[in-house]
């Protein structure tokens, strides 16, 4: 069944603060074979500008993940989470994630389209720090494919 | 730093192992099993193990920041996830090539690098493109 449209423009609470921490940084960057030192090195990131190491383009999907969560499994939007298959992911940051932000995420649905039996859903989640200074938003399309498709 | 549009980027060349999804799902918390497990993979339809597509994603960045130098100059990365990355149970694993190129200024002092990122010869990553400040 097509999901509804009606569901565009729903937003989801703020999430649970995510303190970002110069050890995950690290882990990520490892994980993905990066060794900029702006990642790994507090003072190499200083000397470049930042207060402390910084994040990869690509950490804030780690950050948002939870609140990611809630939507694929809000129980009114009735989405079939074995069918769902990530479209395309978008970045914009304001400024890098940095090591000791508190972040939350605020989740919005902002497209429902239907295309040849599959559910295209765009989410977009809006990172900032707990004083509220808007840090990346990420945008995620989710695809659900149809019980034909 | 100035930067002309149809500078092409170092090209980069990674190898993705079953190891390295393992690492990738432990940093990234997303223990999706199809990313480790053959017999879920296949049970879905794909051919073996795949990489992450945030994997993939993640590691065409690469050619940007080791490009430019602070990777905080990256304001915007997006792209598609066009085809999946297959990593077979071996020693070669599966190779992703990386190319990037400057193909806009946006004479704000950011420009656009368009990257592609191929698998066996065929795109994986679709309309992925960075915009970098490099004034």
């Amino acid at each position: 069944m097509p999901l509804d449209p009606v569901f565009i423009g729903r937003s989801y609470p703020p999430s649970q603060p995510y303190d970002v921490s110069r050890e995950k940084i690290r882990e990520f960057a490892e994980a993905i074979g990066a060794t900029s030192p702006a990642y790994l090195d507090a003072e190499a990131a200083k000397a470049l500008g930042h207060k402390d190491v910084i994040a990869p383009p690509t950490f804030a999907i780690v950050v948002s993940m939870k609140t990611n969560e809630t939507v694929m499994f809000d129980p009114e939007l009735k989405l079939d989470y074995s069918r769902v298959v990530h479209g395309d992911q978008n970045f914009t940051h304001h400024r890098p994630i940095t090591a000791g932000d508190r972040l939350v995420c605020v989740a919005h649905i902002d497209a429902i389209t239907s295309r040849m039996g599959n559910d295209m859903v765009t989410v977009r989640t809006e990172i900032s720090t707990v004083d509220g200074e808007p840090v990346t938003t990420a945008r995620s399309m989710l695809v659900v494919r149809g019980e034909d498709a | 730093m100035t930067v002309e549009v149809g500078t092409e980027l170092p090209a980069l060349s990674v190898r993705l192992k079953r190891g390295d999804l393992v690492r990738y799902a432990g940093a990234s918390l997303d223990f999706n099993p199809i990313h480790w497990n053959e017999k879920t993979a296949k049970d879905v339809g794909l051919p073996d193990v795949i990489a992450h597509g945030m994997l993939t994603m993640a590691v065409a960045s690469r050619i940007v920041e080791e490009w430019i130098g602070d990777p905080g100059a990256i304001v915007e990365y997006g792209c598609r996830f066009g085809r999946p990355v297959v990593v077979p149970n071996d020693d070669e694993g599966a190779l992703v090539e990386v190319t990037a190129k400057v193909t806009k200024d946006f004479e704000d002092g950011t420009v656009k690098v368009n990257i592609t990122a191929a698998f066996e010869g065929k795109s994986v990553l679709t309309g992925a493109f960075a915009r970098v400040r490099v004034g």
